[in-house]
């Protein structure tokens, strides 16, 4: 069957809807004619992955579409709700259904910032930098408010002088991680968004 | 929740407190709509603003913002005065006949054991009255001893008439009595509502009574545990449940045992303190029972080798905090110059707050601030935020670009406590790294730093176990594995927290996602939905069994036992949760030994996580009084109407007086007008300001404020007007509006004001405006003040005044 383009698809309807006074026919033929197109679908071809929603915590779940590019990079076509999903149907509010503007972004952090104390602007440094140093503060904080016995000669072996807060929006394995972590260093100080 | 999203279609009432589901929540808001196109179900929104959800509701009732104990208070009497309550659920479900101990009084505000000077209760006079011969609970099961629960409850919520509802909630006496007449016939057992609540009950000195006083009708209508009824929070951010489940949390452990504290030596030390206790002989007390098998399986997982019988199974490598080290408290310690370094992971103190100026002074305080988030946030730039010189904030700044939630896998559990599995989709954008690779690696260097230099207790550190193949790349999917645990003898992955061992044969990571990844593979990512409704939902009541998984045991609605009769039938046959068939439990993944026959005289109290066995009407759980009272906002117009002399929470912690500094309370005189702050659909928290579509759609931040208040100030939509508080100032839009009005609470007039929260000097919006957003923080208003119980703040009620500029 040949094909035709969106616009001929436009010409075929009009001609379509004077031939129903030509021929008393005109309205299937308009079907037929139709039936024709040939769409050239953004997601034909692609990927088709599974993921959920990321903002609040309804858990509807997202059908996305990937596709490689000849350059070896992973194109994002499209992100819609899941039609399979007990949760949402398939449906979507205005949040999930721009949730490729929050994946792909002009936005983002391009790399590791630092900003040394009392300066007036970021540098970017590079990610060796930044995890010794942070490694090297963890240490040393740590080690300044590290309490192994309390007043009441109770073993307490706690850290007091950092804080962690955050994981309302990583996955359940990075926060349990994080948990496991933190608590190992010694922590007392650990925080989500459950209470704000 | 108790029950999950879709099951919300199943209830015959709905009453919506502190939340707007149509607006906040809107695809989970479609089981609301399922319930009252399908089956008839009556919508009651009681909120302090008309939203899109009060505009679908069969009744819309103004309350007053935080006053909900008195509406659920006055229902609860309504139910108890008229005998509506679900009589055997009452007698046999909830502890309704046990006996309290002599002693417990209620006077003026106060129950018994307050101590003034230290603002807290002695809760011991709150206990059950011990059974001479059984050394259990004194139980009456005719409900008439003067001092069974049952009668103490009357009693207390004999005070809350639909003239004292009316009083205090600013709710007319008329509307009150229509929703209770709707409510009170809920009792009957083929007849379920559901309570759907959010952060407006959370966010408040009383937010856990607030919650705890709409549980109390639920048991007392009996629609607890059953498909259709429960409590059911709707929660916020994609994992906070999650991540609340696997205690990134001050006050947990994974799977939500306590952390120890202070002056326990040894594992018998802290399951005494920690563990609830049996009071009945029929109570199985499963919790307490196998407290001390999943704390030992964690530390097991968390420590191997290092943890074994001879040292405690390392129980001194936790630590146990001296104090209170919640949300607050980072910031209250870092004022005190005490907080050294703090690391965000995906969230932003200075927006939070509450009291956003406090805390960004907060942050200044600090050596050190590691932010970790894909995009800048306010906090990440707080130190050049404007009106700040940069050269004076002396604190080390850290930005590490972090991937998002599609460049990962690994799962996110919704409200309904459904762990759905997500796949990487997309690879890291440019540098972007992992959360948790940022922290495996940090943590990797600091424990190179300790072998070469030595330090304070290393012990932890160096034990610690990572079983990964990669150390500084764990995979999520073998942090998955190791959540779920497994039988150290034979290698297998643990089938069901129930096998777990204190031996130290057995590992998990947190006992109530035991079962969630076999050796059969990843239950979370099972997809059998609604493409087959037939082969996938076999109960035809929504349970979808095969998709994805939920905690604990692919259970879909917890405390299942209670949907069911004495003898095991559903309450409702149109709408079981699980049933007895002569040999086993049906339907529901069971809340109850499987087999366990409902008439054996040694069954099984339903409640089976509880010491009591039983649903507690009564509970000395809570540090701020057995049952739910109502208790005005610390920043409040009126006095209370119940009792004056203590009106405000009088446990409710005042961070400010305690650390010696001064309260910053505002007087009604100063700050005449009740603000509330809430969330609107086109945005979520903060991230959003950096999506230019939903920018578009919601581009300034504004505050509504009523018509009449607005007319009385000469201000029109569109005005720029200035909301402060005793603490801080927002300069924004006004937009008025009929939706919020004048109310008479305690025979005064008084209005509110919303106050949207998604704004600031980060992001779109603020790149366009002249003042880059100077004065858009909504929590530089909010109060430094936190519930008795969970020191969650109070968002949602304080005073302000209104100008315009």
């Amino acid at each position: 069957m040949a094909t035709v383009t969106r616009r001929e698809f436009l010409k075929v309807g009009v001609a379509g809807a004077g031939a129903v006074a030509a021929t008393g026919l005109g309205f299937d033929i308009a079907v037929a004619e139709s039936t024709r197109v040939k769409q050239n679908l953004r997601i034909a071809g692609a990927k088709e992955l599974h993921s959920i929603c990321p903002y609040c915590a309804v858990g509807c779940s997202l059908v996305a579409y990937t596709r490689q590019k000849s350059n070896g990079t992973t194109e994002l076509l499209q992100i819609e709700g899941d039609p399979d999903s007990p949760v949402n149907e398939g449906r979507l509010c205005p949040k999930g259904a721009t949730a490729m503007q929050l994946a792909i972004s002009p936005r983002r952090v391009e790399s590791p910032q630092y900003r040394a104390s009392g300066a007036t602007g970021w540098k970017s440094v590079s990610w060796d930098f930044v995890l010794d140093k942070i490694a090297n503060n963890v240490k040393a904080s740590r080690d300044a408010s590290f309490i192994t016995t309390d007043g009441n000669g109770s073993t307490v072996n706690r850290c007091e002088g950092i804080a962690f807060a955050g994981g309302a929006a990583f996955s359940s394995e990075e926060g349990y991680f994080a948990t496991k972590l933190m608590r190992g260093l010694g922590l007392v100080h650990l925080e989500q968004q459950a209470r704000v | 929740m108790t029950n999950h999203w879709r099951d919300i279609r199943h209830a015959d009432l709905i009453l919506i407190n502190g939340a707007n589901p149509a607006e906040a929540h809107p695809v989970g808001f479609q089981w609301f709509m399922r319930a009252k196109l399908d089956r008839g179900a009556k919508l009651i929104h009681a909120d302090p603003r008309f939203t899109r959800t009060s505009a679908v509701a069969d009744m819309y009732l103004r309350i007053r913002t935080g006053s909900d104990v008195a509406y659920f208070g006055g229902l609860i009497n309504h139910v108890l005065q008229n005998n509506l309550f679900h009589d055997e659920y009452v007698r046999n479900y909830t502890n309704a006949s046990f006996v309290v101990k002599d002693g417990y009084a209620f006077s003026d505000g106060l129950f018994s054991g307050y101590d003034p000077d230290k603002r807290t209760y002695n809760i011991a006079t709150w206990a059950y009255e011990s059974n001479a011969r059984t050394g259990y609970a004194s139980r009456d099961l005719t409900l008439q001893h003067p001092r069974s629960v049952f009668q103490l409850m009357k009693a207390h919520y004999s005070r809350y008439t639909p003239e004292v509802v009316s009083s205090i909630t600013g709710i007319p006496v008329d509307d009150f009595k229509k929703v209770a007449d709707l409510v009170g016939q809920m009792g009957k057992p083929d007849k379920v509502m559901t309570i759907v609540y959010a952060v407006g009950l959370t966010h408040h000195t009383t937010g856990g009574q607030l919650i705890r006083s709409g549980a109390v009708l639920q048991l007392l209508l009996g629609n607890m545990g059953r498909p259709g009824g429960g409590m059911n929070a709707e929660r916020g951010h994609a994992n906070i449940q999650g991540n609340t489940d696997h205690a990134i949390s001050w006050e947990l452990l994974p799977g939500y045992l306590r952390i120890p504290a202070p002056g326990q030596k040894t594992i018998a030390d802290y399951v005494a303190a920690s563990a609830p206790k049996k009071s009945d002989p029929h109570s199985w007390n499963f919790f307490g029972t196998n407290y001390s098998k999943f704390m030992v399986s964690t530390l097991k997982g968390w420590y191997g080798d290092a943890a074994n019988k001879d040292n405690e199974f390392a129980f001194n490598f936790v630590p146990k905090p001296a104090q209170n080290s919640s949300w607050m408290s980072i910031f209250d310690q870092a004022l005190k110059g005490k907080m050294e370094g703090l690391i965000l992971s995906g969230m932003t103190a200075a927006s939070i707050g509450p009291d956003s100026n406090q805390v960004r002074q907060a942050l200044g305080n600090l050596k050190w601030l590691v932010v970790m988030d894909p995009l800048p946030t306010t906090s990440s730039e707080f130190w050049h935020a404007p009106g700040v010189d940069a050269s004076q904030v002396k604190t080390e700044v850290f930005m590490l670009p972090t991937t998002h939630w599609i460049e990962k896998d690994g799962s996110f559990t919704n409200s309904g406590r459904w762990a759905q599995w997500k796949d990487q989709v997309l690879p890291p954008e440019g540098q972007a790294r992992h959360d948790h690779w940022i922290l495996a690696d940090v943590f990797q260097r600091v424990k190179k730093l300790y072998q070469s230099q030595g330090g304070k207790f290393p012990d932890p550190i160096n034990s610690l176990t990572f079983a990964y193949k990669d150390p500084a790349k764990p995979e999520l999917d073998e942090i998955a594995k190791e959540i779920n645990g497994k039988d150290l003898a034979t290698g297998k992955q643990m089938t069901s927290f129930a096998n777990l061992k204190d031996d130290g044969t057995t590992t998990t990571g947190d006992w109530i996602y035991t079962g969630s990844y076999l050796d059969t593979g990843n239950l979370m990512k099972r997809r059998q939905g609604i493409q087959d409704p037939k082969a996938n939902d076999p109960t035809g009541m929504g349970f979808y069994p095969n998709w994805a998984w939920s905690w604990p045991l692919n259970r879909r609605v917890m405390y299942n036992r209670a949907s069911a009769d004495l003898d095991g039938k559903p309450w409702d046959p149109a709408r079981p949760g699980i049933a007895w068939d002569g040999s086993k439990w049906v339907g529901d993944v069971p809340d109850y030994p499987a087999t366990m026959n409902p008439r054996d005289p040694n069954a099984y109290l339903p409640f089976i996580m509880n010491g009591e066995g039983v649903g507690r009407l009564f509970s000395n759980g809570m540090v701020d009084g057995p049952f739910p009272e109502h208790y005005e906002p610390v920043e409040s117009p009126v006095a209370n109407p119940l009792h004056p002399n203590n009106s405000a929470s009088p446990v409710a912690f005042l961070y400010d007086k305690a650390a010696g500094r001064p309260n910053r309370f505002g007087t009604p005189q100063e700050f005449p007008y009740i603000a509330t702050s809430y969330r609107l659909t086109e945005h979520e928290h903060y991230v959003t300001q950096h999506v230019p579509h939903l920018v578009q759609l919601q581009p300034k931040p504004f505050v509504e404020i009523p018509y009449e208040l607005a007319s009385q100030k000469g201000i029109k939509s569109g005005d720029q007007v200035r909301v402060s508080s005793k603490r801080g100032k927002v300069e924004v839009l006004a937009l008025v509006t009929k939706r919020l009005g004048p109310m008479t609470v305690a025979g005064q007039k008084v209005y509110q004001i919303g106050i949207p929260i998604h704004w600031g000097y980060v992001g779109v919006s603020a790149d366009s405006d002249p003042s880059h957003g100077r004065y858009w923080l909504a929590n530089a208003l909010t109060p430094f003040v936190g519930d008795a119980n969970a020191r969650t703040p109070e968002f949602k009620a304080f005073l302000v005044n209104l100008e315009k500029m």
